[in-house]
């Protein structure tokens, strides 16, 4: 079966399942209606919060998943909380992020011990610092964009994770968040990867017993700025 | 779904003795026929009824299944409910047949009607005939076992202990995974002996670890295996159904014993 | 993998005298079962949630063909290539020839059922294409050359001791003399082979739990991450999907997900839940040159619209294996495939047929927990009873016990009959059986009292009784 065929197969084998006849006109708008208006289904009271609940919330849900936070008042807060957070950590004073233009406005000059590198995450890093996007308080959980801003590889292969995040930009569900994005990038258009992380790596492979650290990040830490 | 209230004071019950109770343990029919005319019952027991058909509708045999059915129907038309003393059978009168008997419109609703009319007995005493307590005394610890169709299929489980709670000085305590498999499961436990024994060793485990000294459960086959495992494994544990605590029945010699013997 | 499945009864006998499985099935009640309790306690909306997620699939399988072609269209615009694969046979050429096409020496791979059912590991390996698992787990059983045992804690039949004794044996070239006690010490090691393994790579394959018509997005949940370095390090991605795995848009992902891991191992999110759609894009600095789909139906399109068809809401969470008490006897190997538990029981006859597969649906107490936890609300039991049903048809019931079943049905169906008979016998077998109240042995009894006593009758039967007593008043 060559590559047309074995589509029409699978086509043709759904269509024969589901009995459909030769005018198929209103499950096809059925379906193009709900592309377009991508109606919401439940959505779970408590994500609904919003203030400082909702804050304490994302906080909670965080720290709840091993990942820790702190909060910046404003982004010349951040390089004294990263050099404070990788000297108690015994971490080196060194980093790689993307290019994003939050880098680039934070004064790192005031924390004159740290090294800041830039590019995609190499085997090597041990500290690596992103920027998420937006956030669902609902489950604590960040997302990050793929683009040279805040490359995929930063979040997945050093040993300590340090994301910014803007508090405005933590919202309640998982459906604020995407229209967030649909904001951003448009109907029907994701980038690449959306990632959506809500504390460190781990594994309870080994019975069951949860270990931190399995291939991704040991240690997730979450500035919160604003 | 709901099911209506008859206005009747006394309605008319016909007891389903269901097929174990019937050859092995006729005490827990006879305690099941004194709990419902406590609850203000007429009983009947009608001579045209012998077994569900579960067995075989469960085998995959589904032609036997549905003519049992049909007799079971057939021979309880006329009451204002069908009841027994087993949350498998009654969930087989009243979830199952339904289905069974769906593919024809006459089957269909005449299965539907009797469903609509059909009950476990603890859960009729008290969720349909409002009973709050029993008359009855036993004394000592037990443990309560909830068997899978009745406590998933039918909801059963504060039904039993809400009656239990009135038995005098009857002390209920609960053992670990009351609500997990005992592995009998019907010819399960003919078909796959191994796999049931593992599941019924670790819930004879749990009742061992309950230190009590009465084991009840609502389905006589449950009982059976769990009562025939404990007295292999030597332990000396009283196995009745709950009927025959509630209805203050307990001179029998207890599941798998002699007199004397429990 | 060729399964084993006939093999049932073999496979059970040697799971019961296994003392490791035993202890490690019986941590599954401490773990994924009271997690799942205490998470399902913590969402007021989970059963309603449980509703909406089988409706997002109900709705899906309804339109099913729309919603590939529109996932089709999205892959496409974004740069990437679908498949469509429809046996196991075709996925496993289109895979081979993408790795060599990319002149591939080693593949790295997120844990992927799909892959486990197209068996691509031994595809790869006889063309020389080095497959290397990297999720934990499936890693665990790999160098054991074992398939894995459960479909989200792929080597929870494992304990500790194994694990480190394989290390010692495979990792040769680290210290002989290292420590490796703690299941710390036994991750780190992996985490350290394996990083090589993901930077080597030249081609990653993720299965995906959910694909996106809205978007033409793939989506994988981990915890480990190990998914998201196979995507993201290699030159090409290849993700493989059965075609049920579709939904339409985000938020009914977001439905989805909400039931997902909390059924699975009762965490709110998985750590790591990552949406990738198509190749990398230009100025992007990392991800894949190449992404492909391949989508696998494999028996799928038989089961729509079939009596078991309900199966195809599953989204793989292995709630119900963690709830079954024949599971937590006998552990995922003994199902003989990949699909173990309740999910397996049905599925595996789906797809691989009742003649291989029939003791499966036959090794259920029917205690109905599977359907119960069942976040899609899947009639678990009463499919394997469809399947009994056809195996009856078909003749595939043992002759004894369908004998058996025959001359008991013959009798109950009269009950004038029946009466005369267990009339008889019982109070006989009362008799027999009155020094003890029970047997230690009984003819036909032998699978009954090969492990427990069977309780001997009372004495006469209720029906008897019965009417001794109305006789009297």
């Amino acid at each position: 079966m060559n590559t047309a065929q074995s589509r029409q197969f699978v086509l043709d084998a759904i269509r024969g399942a589901l009995d459909i006849k030769s005018d198929d006109t209103v499950r096809k708008a059925t379906v193009q209606k709900r592309l377009k208006a991508h109606p919401s289904n439940l959505v779970p009271e408590h994500a609904k919060s919003s203030g400082d609940a909702n804050l304490e919330l994302f906080i909670e849900k965080l720290e709840g998943q091993s990942a820790s936070v702190s909060r910046a008042v404003s982004t010349s807060d951040i390089p004294e909380i990263v050099a404070a957070y990788l000297r108690e950590n015994n971490l080196p004073a060194e980093f790689r992020t993307g290019s994003d233009e939050l880098f680039e406005r934070i004064p790192w000059e005031t924390a004159p011990t740290l090294t800041r590198h830039q590019g995609r995450g190499q085997g090597s890093d041990a500290v690596t610092m992103s920027r998420a996007r937006t956030a669902a308080a609902e489950t604590g959980t960040l997302f990050l964009t793929s683009g040279a801003e805040n490359p995929t590889t930063l979040n997945f292969l050093p040993d300590t994770h340090i994301m910014v995040i803007s508090r405005k930009d933590i919202l309640g569900s998982y459906e604020d968040a995407w229209n967030a994005l649909r904001q951003v990038y448009g109907p029907r258009t994701l980038p690449r990867a959306v990632n959506l992380v809500s504390g460190p790596s781990r594994t309870a492979d080994i019975e069951q017993i949860i270990v931190m650290g399995a291939h991704g990040p040991r240690r997730l830490h979450v500035i919160i700025v604003g | 779904m709901a099911k209506i209230k008859t206005p009747e004071d006394s309605p008319t019950v016909g007891l389903f003795v269901t097929c174990l109770v019937d050859l092995i343990r006729p005490s827990v029919g006879f305690a099941a026929v004194k709990l419902l005319e406590d609850a203000d019952c007429n009983v009947e027991v009608p001579l045209a009824q012998t077994c569900c058909g579960q067995p075989a509708y469960n085998s995959g045999d589904k032609a036997d299944a549905r003519e049992l059915a049909l007799n079971t129907v057939a021979a309880f038309e006329g009451y204002d409910y069908v009841v027994a003393p087993s949350g498998s059978c009654a969930g087989m009168l009243s979830h199952h047949y339904p289905e069974l008997l769906g593919d024809n419109p006459d089957t269909a609703a005449r299965a539907r009607a009797f469903a609509d009319k059909a009950y476990e007995l603890v859960s009729f005493l008290v969720d349909v005939r409002g009973m709050k307590e029993v008359d009855a005394e036993y004394m000592g610890q037990v443990t309560y076992h909830d068997s899978c169709a009745g406590l998933r299929e039918l909801g059963i489980k504060d039904q039993p202990r809400k009656l239990l709670a009135s038995v005098q000085g009857l002390k209920l305590d609960e053992m670990e995974e009351a609500e997990i498999c005992c592995g009998f499961g019907g010819t399960f436990c003919i078909k796959y002996p191994d796999i049931s024994n593992a599941i019924v060793e670790k819930k004879t485990a749990n009742i061992t670890a309950s230190k009590t000294d009465c084991l009840l459960a609502g389905d006589l086959g449950c009982l059976m295996n769990m009562a025939g495992k404990l007295s292999r494994e030597g332990r000396q544990m009283e196995v009745r159904h709950v009927a025959e605590v509630l209805a203050g029945m307990t001179d029998e010699p207890a599941i798998g014993t002699k007199g004397g013997d429990s | 993998m060729k399964p084993q499945s006939h093999a049932f009864k073999a496979n059970v006998a040697q799971a019961l005298t296994n003392e490791p499985l035993k202890k490690a099935l019986g941590g599954i009640k401490h773990g994924f079962v009271a997690n799942r309790a205490k998470a399902r306690t913590n969402l007021p909306e989970f059963e309603e949630l449980r509703d909406e997620a089988k409706a997002v699939k109900e709705h899906t399988l309804a339109h099913l063909d729309l919603y590939l072609e529109e996932y089709e269209a999205k892959v496409s615009e974004a740069g990437g290539h679908v498949h469509w694969a429809p046996s196991a046979q075709n996925a496993r050429d289109i895979i081979l020839n993408i790795c060599r096409e990319a002149d591939a020496k080693t593949v790295t791979k997120g844990k992927t059922m799909i892959g486990e059912e197209i068996a691509i590991n031994e595809h790869l390996a006889k063309a020389d294409i080095t497959p290397v698992e990297t999720d934990l787990g499936e890693y665990l059983v790999q160098i054991r050359d074992e398939p894995p045992s459960h479909i989200i804690a792929p080597a929870i039949h494992l304990t500790k001791a194994q694990v480190e004794s394989d290390f010692r044996q495979l990792h040769t070239d680290l210290p002989i003399d290292r420590v490796l006690d703690e299941p710390g010490q036994l991750v780190a090691e992996a985490r350290k082979v394996l990083r090589e393994r993901f930077l080597a790579a030249d081609v990653g394959i993720t299965g995906a739990n959910l694909l996106i018509a809205e978007t033409g997005t793939s989506v994988i949940v981990t915890n480990e991450g190990n998914g998201d370095l196979t995507q993201c390090l290699p030159r090409v991605h290849i993700v493989i999907a059965s075609i049920e795995k579709t939904v339409p848009t985000l938020e009914d992902a977001n439905t989805i997900l909400r039931v997902l891991a909390r059924s699975a191992t009762g965490q709110e999110c998985s750590t790591y839940t990552t949406y990738t759609t198509g190749p990398k894009r230009p100025g992007d600095p990392d991800g894949p040159e190449e992404y492909h789909v391949v989508l696998l139906d494999n028996g799928r399109t038989e089961m729509l619209g079939s009596e078991f068809h309900d199966m195809l809401r599953c989204i793989r969470c292995g709630a119900c294996m963690n709830h079954c008490p024949v599971y937590g006897a006998v552990g995922g190997h003994a199902y003989g495939w990949v699909y173990p538990g309740p999910m397996g029981a049905v599925l595996t006859p789906s797809l691989i047929g009742i003649d291989e597969a029939g003791h499966l649906p036959n090794a259920s107490t029917f205690c109905g927990r599977c359907e119960a936890v069942c976040p899609m609300r899947i009639p678990l039991p009463k499919m394997m009873r469809q399947y009994r049903e056809r195996e009856y048809e078909k003749g595939n019931t043992p002759p004894l016990y369908k004998l058996g079943m025959k001359l008991w049905a013959f009798a109950a169906k009269r009950h004038r009959l029946y009466q005369a008979l267990t009339g008889l016998a019982i109070p006989l077998m009362a008799r027999l059986g009155k020094r003890s109240g029970r047997f230690r042995t009984f003819p036909l009894a032998g699978g009954w009292t090969r492990h427990r006593d069977l309780p001997a009758p009372q004495g006469k039967t209720f029906q008897q009784l019965w009417r001794e007593k109305e006789a009297k008043s």
